[in-house]
């Protein structure tokens, strides 16, 4: 097994961890299970609280300046990466007091346009990278993938893991290639996608988030957004739990991105308490928290100019992206 | 079984084809013209006015889109569940309007025929208000009438059938949809008329009906920069100002509520027109 590049200094229990195949998959699997009820039932409970008024004004800047403006589609064109840069420096041009996305989110084609028209803003370029998003390739033409958008300008590597491996029990192979991945990404930061759709348990989540982040994920990602479901707010506890879980043993923050299907302000409130409430509120930040999200953002602006105006908003008053 | 207690309802709203209770959580007891206790009203809130704006836009493009004679088709299956329904909305409108059965016989039958007729107007209204326009060049120059979007409507306080029909029916027939706050002391035959609305073929959230204080719920309407326009028919008098100002807002259309309105004289185009845009092409011609 090749050996992580981040993280030199791993407490013991974790530096063993990693040592071989056989020890990553001791430990996977010694990580105590996730209680499913217990779970579903407090990201419900903590997704009933009231967020109103002024906190409620915070929870949305907070939210827009955590977006990751995404367009992966096959149809995407250099007008439309354009155009969702244009949104992603003033999301509302009517009210410049709105804060700026925290980054954009292309194929690695579009790279290079997004990074015109972005220079200088501080607004990060997310590229997704080995074969998106069914990660079905050779490794070698994952890493070439990785470095092409790299090269192209993006500091942020958005990569998914191999699920078939993961889910026949090929730990090694998984965390090989996350290391592999980590290592031509350079100075960008890496994402790892889990894709907890396909994991079908709430303990393989766990799993695959401890692999990411032991073989040196800077954040991780549920979902792709290509499978249903996407992100749900139990996953993305669970998730949660495990950055939080990293903190405590290595003092490293780790970030989590929940991505796919949400599209309410609504829901990104909950995410947010579901933030401060499993990982802490250090984590509300766009450095560890971010939303990969498309049409979530025209959301959140109707309802600030709701907050702001004193009455309902519509969409013929933001941009359609 | 003379001591028989009958069963009381409490009704819910009707919001994007189904019925749930105001998000509120409240409700008001709807009492007849006598002062006796009829059921229990679902009292919206403006959140449930919000829910019904966005169920009424998500339906716009289906049935806007939908060929008039698909439209007329779906407003003549509603009037043979009206039908069906008839001793019910006898009951209910006798009841409210506390007139006798006779007259309310008479009104629920107009109420239906009124709905017919206005279903019949679907495939006719373009030709009646749109047509070729006369114009000195090559062109071929026409015009179409085209739903404005979503309407509130504020259904009259009086006509709890007869006139809730007369608004809605125009409305509808035309492609609009339509977020509907019914009569407030008398809205029985309106969660009546949403039952039939959601047991005939008419997509949900093309009507969506609210029940509650009116000038509570009218505000919200009026100001939501997703609404399009406006139907003042059932806006107490002391609020009709300040709705049309706030409508003005956001650029709403609004009809105005003509003073003591009789809804059971024939009705003429005005609602139809009311609530249409003209689309003109013109259209160059080849030599």
């Amino acid at each position: 097994m090749a050996a992580p590049t981040t993280s030199p200094s791993l407490p013991p229990a974790l530096a063993d961890a990693v040592r071989d195949d056989a020890s990553l998959r001791r430990f996977l699997h010694g990580l105590p299970g996730v209680d499913q009820v217990g779970v579903e039932q407090r990201a419900a409970g903590l997704g009933t609280r009231s967020i109103k008024k002024a906190s409620k004004m915070w929870a949305i800047d907070t939210a827009i300046s955590m977006v990751d403006l995404t367009t992966l589609e096959g149809a995407d064109t250099h007008g439309k990466v354009r155009s969702l840069a244009a949104k992603a420096r003033r999301p509302d041009p009517e009210r410049p007091d709105v804060p700026k996305v925290a980054a954009v989110c292309v194929y690695p084609d579009m790279v290079e346009t997004a990074v015109k028209e972005l220079e200088g803003t501080g607004i990060n370029i997310a590229s997704v990278a080995t074969a998106f998003p069914s990660g079905r390739s050779s490794l070698k033409v994952k890493l070439e993938d990785t470095a092409y958008a790299v090269d192209a300008g993006a500091t942020e590597i958005d990569m998914v893991i191999d699920r078939g491996a993961f889910l026949s029990g090929r730990y090694g192979q998984v965390f090989d290639e996350i290391v592999q991945v980590k290592h031509a990404c350079g100075d960008a930061h890496l994402k790892v996608i889990l894709e907890t759709g396909e994991l079908a348990t709430y303990d393989n989540v766990r799993r695959a988030s401890w692999l990411g982040l032991l073989a040196g994920g800077d954040f991780i990602k549920t979902s792709t957004g290509k499978v249903s479901p996407a992100a749900t707010l139990p996953v993305t506890h669970v998730m949660l739990q495990a950055v939080r879980d990293w903190h405590t043993q290595t003092g490293e923050h780790r970030g989590v991105k929940p991505a796919g299907g949400i599209r309410t302000t609504k829901d990104a409130i909950k995410y947010l308490v579901a933030v401060h409430e499993v990982a802490g509120p250090e984590w509300l930040t766009a450095d560890l928290f971010r939303f990969g999200a498309s049409t979530l953002l025209n959301d959140l602006l109707m309802q600030r100019r709701t907050q702001l105006e004193g009455h309902y908003s519509g969409p013929d008053y933001v941009t359609v992206d | 079984m003379s001591d028989r207690i009958s069963v009381a309802k409490t009704y819910k709203l009707y919001i994007g084809g189904a019925f749930p209770r105001s998000e509120s959580g409240r409700s008001y007891p709807v009492v007849d013209a006598k002062g006796a206790f009829l059921a229990n009203a679902a009292q919206g809130s403006r959140k449930d006015a919000r829910d019904a704006v966005a169920a009424a836009r998500k339906a716009f493009p289906g049935w806007s889109g939908a060929t008039a004679y698909n439209r007329g088709q779906v407003l003549y299956r509603v009037a043979e569940v009206l039908e069906g329904r008839r001793e019910q909305f006898i009951t209910e409108v006798a009841a409210s309007e506390g007139v006798a059965v006779k007259k309310a016989q008479s009104l629920v039958d107009a109420a239906i025929d009124r709905w017919v007729w206005y279903a019949g107007w679907t495939d006719k209204v373009a030709t009646v208000l749109g047509g070729a326009n006369p114009v000195a060049g090559p062109y071929f120059s026409f015009s179409l009438p085209e739903p404005t979007g979503v309407v509130a409507v504020l259904a009259p306080q009086q006509s709890s059938l007869l006139g809730l029909i007369s608004v809605v029916a125009p409305v509808i027939a035309t492609g609009n949809t339509a977020v509907v706050v019914s009569s407030q002391d008398r809205p029985l035959p309106a969660v009546t008329l949403s039952e039939v609305l959601a047991t005939s073929d008419l997509p949900g959230g093309v009507v969506n009906v609210l029940t509650g204080r009116t000038a509570e719920i009218a505000p919200w309407l009026a100001s939501h920069a997703d609404v399009n326009a406006l139907d003042l028919t059932g806006a107490p008098e002391s609020t009709r100002a300040d709705l049309e100002r706030s409508a003005a807002g956001t650029v709403k259309r609004v009809l105005r509520a003509r003073p003591s309105e009789d809804f059971t004289r024939e009705p003429d185009l005005a609602r139809l027109r009311a609530f249409l845009e003209t689309k003109t092409v013109w259209h160059p011609m080849g030599v």
